[in-house]
C-alpha cells in the first residue's frame, strides 16, 4: 500500500514538473504549483481585490495571458519591462496628442553616497524611454548632481526612487539592480557620466 | 470495516499534500494594480481597479503621468465621473476612440466593495519603514 502511494506521489511530482516545464516553454502560467516555479500570475477571480461576483471579471484580460508572452523576470510583474520595450515585445505609445515632444536622454548618473554598498547607477536612457523629464524634474529630483539628499530611508519611505520602485517599477528588495557599480572596478568620476547620445535639448519626433 | 476506515484515513493523509500542491501559492493582486475608492463606495458602486500592467503594455508612463496629468500618488487625483465624461483622467482614452467608452461601468468598477484606495496589495511591504 505505502509503496503504491509513494509511487503515486512520485508520479504526480514528475507530472507536475513536466507540465510546468511545458507551460514554461509555451510561456503559459503553470497549472500545478508543487515544483518551485515562480512563474506565477494570479487570476483575477482570486486576487483578493476583484469582486468575483462582478460579471466583467470574465471579460477582463487575465494577467498571465498577456504577461507570459514577455521576457520573464522573477519579481514585480514577472516581466523584464526594459527588455520587453527594447526588444520590441511591446510597443507602448509615447503620446496621444501629436504635438507632444518626446524627450529621451542617454546619461548615467553614478551616486556614491552608499556607505559600504556598491554605488548606485541611475540610467536616464531606460527611464526617459518610459517617463518624461517632468515626472522627476524637479519635484522628485533637482536636475543637478548632488543637489538631492537621497537616503535609503527616504527611498524605502516612498520618496525619490521609491516613488516608482516598490510601487510600479521593480521592487526595492532588488538592491543590486540600483547598487550595481563596484568601487573597486569603477575607473571614471562619480556623478553625471558623459552623454552618449542625445542631450538635455535632444528632442525626438513624436510618433503619430 | 475498521480496516477500510484505516485505509481511508491513509488515503486522505496522502491526498492532503497533493491537494495542497495543486492550490496556487499567490493570494494577492498583480503588482502595481491600483484601487481607487475615494467616492465609489459611498455612491454604492464597486471600487475602481486600475491595472498598470495592462496599460503599460500599450502606453508609456509619460502618456498618463505627463500628457494627461495623473499625479503619481494614489488618491491625489480627484477623479469624478463628470470629469471622465468630459474627457479628463480615464476619459482621455475611454471615450470610444482610443479605448472603449464609459458605458461599460463594470469593467472599471470591478473591485470588492469596501477596499481602501491604494497600490500596496501587489508587493511586499516588509521593507518599508512603517513595518519596522
Ligand atoms: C492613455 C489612455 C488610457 C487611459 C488614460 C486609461 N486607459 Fe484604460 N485602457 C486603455 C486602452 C487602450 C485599453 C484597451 C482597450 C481595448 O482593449 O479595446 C484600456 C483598457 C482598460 C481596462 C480593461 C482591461 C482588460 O483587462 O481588458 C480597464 C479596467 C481600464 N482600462 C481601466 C482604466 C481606468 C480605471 C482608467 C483611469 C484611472 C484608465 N483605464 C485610463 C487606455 C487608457
Ligand atoms: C531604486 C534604486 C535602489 C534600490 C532598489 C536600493 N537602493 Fe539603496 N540607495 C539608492 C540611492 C539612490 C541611494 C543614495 C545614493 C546617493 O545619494 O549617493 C541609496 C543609498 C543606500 C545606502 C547608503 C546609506 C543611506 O541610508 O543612504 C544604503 C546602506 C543602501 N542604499 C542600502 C540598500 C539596500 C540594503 C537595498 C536593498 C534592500 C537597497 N539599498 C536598494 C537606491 C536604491
Ligand atoms: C526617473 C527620474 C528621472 C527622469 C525621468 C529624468 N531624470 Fe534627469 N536626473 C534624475 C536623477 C536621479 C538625477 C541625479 C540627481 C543627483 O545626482 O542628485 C538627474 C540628473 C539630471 C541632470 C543633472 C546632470 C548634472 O550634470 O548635474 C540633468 C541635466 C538631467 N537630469 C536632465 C534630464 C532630462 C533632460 C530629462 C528628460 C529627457 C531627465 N533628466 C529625466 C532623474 C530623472
Ligand atoms: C518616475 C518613476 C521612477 C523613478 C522616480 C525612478 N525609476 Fe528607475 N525605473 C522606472 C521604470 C518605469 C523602470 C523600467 C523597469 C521597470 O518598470 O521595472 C525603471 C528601471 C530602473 C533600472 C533598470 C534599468 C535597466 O537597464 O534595466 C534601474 C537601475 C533604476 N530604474 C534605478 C533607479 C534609481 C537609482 C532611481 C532613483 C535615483 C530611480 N530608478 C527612480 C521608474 C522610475
Ligand atoms: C493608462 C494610464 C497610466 C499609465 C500608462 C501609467 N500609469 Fe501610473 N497611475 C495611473 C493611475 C490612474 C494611478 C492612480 C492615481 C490615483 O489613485 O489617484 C497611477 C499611480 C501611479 C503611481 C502612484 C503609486 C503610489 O504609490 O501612490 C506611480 C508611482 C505610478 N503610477 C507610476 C507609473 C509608472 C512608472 C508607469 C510606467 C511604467 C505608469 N505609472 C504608467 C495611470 C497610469
Ligand atoms: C474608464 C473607467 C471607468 C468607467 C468605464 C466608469 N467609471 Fe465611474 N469612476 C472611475 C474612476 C477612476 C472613479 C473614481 C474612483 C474613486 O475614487 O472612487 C469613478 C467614480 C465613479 C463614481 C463616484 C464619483 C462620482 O463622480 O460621483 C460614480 C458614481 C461612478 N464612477 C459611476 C459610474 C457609472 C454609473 C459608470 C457607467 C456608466 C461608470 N462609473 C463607468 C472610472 C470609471
Amino acid at each position: 500500500m505505502r509503496i503504491k502511494f509513494s509511487c503515486l506521489l512520485l508520479l504526480l511530482f514528475a507530472l507536475d514538473v513536466s507540465i510546468n516545464v511545458q507551460a514554461a516553454e509555451k510561456k503559459e502560467a503553470p497549472k500545478f504549483y508543487f515544483s518551485n516555479d515562480k512563474r506565477k500570475w494570479n487570476s483575477l477571480q482570486r486576487d483578493e481585490i476583484h469582486d468575483p461576483t462582478c460579471e466583467a471579471i470574465n471579460v477582463l484580460q487575465q494577467p498571465y495571458e498577456a504577461l507570459s508572452e514577455l521576457p520573464y523576470d522573477y519579481t514585480g510583474n514577472n516581466v523584464q519591462w526594459v527588455k520587453a520595450l527594447r526588444e520590441g515585445f511591446i510597443e507602448p505609445r509615447t503620446n496621444i496628442w501629436p504635438e507632444t515632444k518626446i524627450k529621451v536622454l542617454d546619461m548615467d548618473v553614478i551616486m556614491d553616497n552608499t556607505s559600504t554598498l556598491p554605488m548606485v547607477r541611475f540610467p536616464h536612457k531606460e527611464h526617459t524611454e518610459w517617463l518624461d523629464c517632468e515626472n522627476c524634474h524637479n519635484h522628485l529630483f533637482i536636475a543637478k548632481v548632488d543637489a538631492n539628499p537621497i537616503t535609503m530611508y527616504a527611498v524605502l519611505k516612498g520618496e525619490y526612487c521609491g516613488r516608482c520602485h516598490g510601487a510600479v517599477a521593480f521592487p526595492l528588495r532588488e538592491c543590486g539592480r540600483c547598487h550595481s557599480v563596484l568601487r573597486a572596478t569603477f575607473k571614471g568620476k562619480v556623478g553625471a557620466q558623459p552623454v552618449i547620445s542625445g542631450n538635455p535639448e535632444f528632442i525626438a519626433k513624436p510618433r503619430p | 470495516m475498521n480496516n477500510i476506515k484505516n485505509q481511508f484515513r491513509k488515503i486522505l493523509f496522502l491526498l492532503l499534500p497533493i491537494v495542497g500542491m495543486m492550490t496556487p501559492g499567490v493570494l494577492f493582486a498583480e503588482y502595481a494594480d491600483v484601487v481607487m475608492n475615494k467616492r465609489s463606495d459611498k455612491m454604492g458602486l464597486r471600487p475602481v481597479i486600475f491595472p498598470h500592467w495592462f496599460h503599460r503594455i500599450r502606453f508609456r508612463c509619460k502618456v498618463c503621468h505627463s500628457e494627461l496629468g495623473f499625479e503619481m500618488r494614489v488618491g491625489s487625483n480627484d477623479v469624478t465621473m463628470a470629469e471622465i465624461a468630459n474627457g479628463k483622467f480615464c476619459g482621455m482614452c475611454h471615450n470610444g476612440e482610443v479605448a472603449w467608452s464609459i458605458e461599460h461601468c463594470d469593467l472599471c468598477h470591478s473591485g470588492k466593495p469596501g477596499l481602501k484606495s491604494g497600490i500596496d496589495w501587489g508587493w511586499d511591504k516588509s521593507l518599508t519603514p512603517d513595518s519596522w
